[in-house]
């Protein structure tokens, strides 16, 4: 009510018109400016530690347990999900990822993180609507795609015979 | 120590080929991920994932990609044993352990964590 009785204060508030390009170009110059570089830069860097970190977990099940680098890849994935669990708890994973961008989404760790973060956040909606039905919401593209592309390949491979 | 940079290396490079598709390519998270997934899954149906593993290490194994080579993969070994049906049962044979995991801590996660802001 004070903005319609006050005569001064209607000029600040008058409706600004512009067209949606002029917006585009308004809004744009409004952006905060992160160069293509440095996002690549910042993904090199953090992606590639993550997978400095699993290289290290990975050589720790080789000497440890006495296996084949092929034998210690399985657990290496389960111990990274693990982490990305518990850093997503915490809530870390999510800030290092607004840093990081697809250096935090791209390794394993981030598939782990999208499906642990839904199911926190739809933990009040119930354990099987919530967590259950929603688990996968992001995931979920990830295993179909795989699985299809997959399911195409091999298919092509029994066709040509190569068998793998 | 050579496999400790390789894996550096590698797997920093396969993370800014998902920040150019995000960046360059305008796509979402969900896209990206789909799309390094069949490429991974496309790569390894050529035979060419496994020389990236021996050479990159972690570096081949930790990006999502890999998870698109592990399902090929499985297909493709049940493929051999048991005919045209393993492309379906093996399909999961070698990420179980990855998805397993992935739900099973997501969910006990969600039994304990309150959502933050």
């Amino acid at each position: 009510m004070a903005e319609k009785s006050a005569p001064g204060g209607a000029s600040a508030y008058k409706p600004v018109s512009m067209s949606s390009k002029e917006y585009k170009a308004f809004a744009k110059a409004r952006e905060p400016s992160r160069s293509v570089l440095a996002n690549c830069i910042r993904a090199f860097v953090v992606g590639g530690a993550i997978c400095l970190l699993g290289q290290g977990i990975q050589q720790f099940f080789m000497a440890a347990f006495d296996m084949k680098a092929q034998e210690a890849a399985s657990p290496t994935v389960a111990v990274m999900i693990l982490l990305s669990v518990i850093l997503t708890c915490l809530g870390v994973y999510d800030k290092i990822a607004q840093w990081a961008g697809a250096g935090t989404a791209v390794p394993v760790t981030g598939f782990a993180n999208s499906m642990c973060s839904a199911a926190i956040e739809h933990r009040s909606e119930g354990l099987v609507l919530g967590v259950g039905a929603n688990m996968f919401k992001l995931a979920g593209s990830v295993i179909v795609f795989g699985v299809v592309a997959a399911f195409f390949i091999g298919i092509i491979h029994w066709l040509i015979g190569a068998g793998g | 120590m050579m496999q400790y940079l390789w894996a550096f290396l590698i797997g920093g490079g396969i993370c800014v080929l998902g920040q150019l598709m995000f960046d360059v390519g305008k796509l979402t998270p969900a896209h990206t991920m789909s799309l390094l997934v069949v490429l991974g899954a496309v790569v390894d149906g050529f035979g060419w994932y496994d020389p990236l593993i021996k050479f990159a290490g972690a570096g081949a194994t930790v990006p999502i990609t890999s998870f698109g080579n592990s399902l090929v993969h499985g297909a493709l070994s049940e493929l051999q044993r048991d005919g045209w049906i393993g492309v379906i049962t093996g399909i999961f044979e070698v990420t179980s352990a990855g998805i397993s995991a992935a739900i099973i801590f997501s969910f006990l996660a969600a039994l304990v964590v309150r959502p933050k802001g």
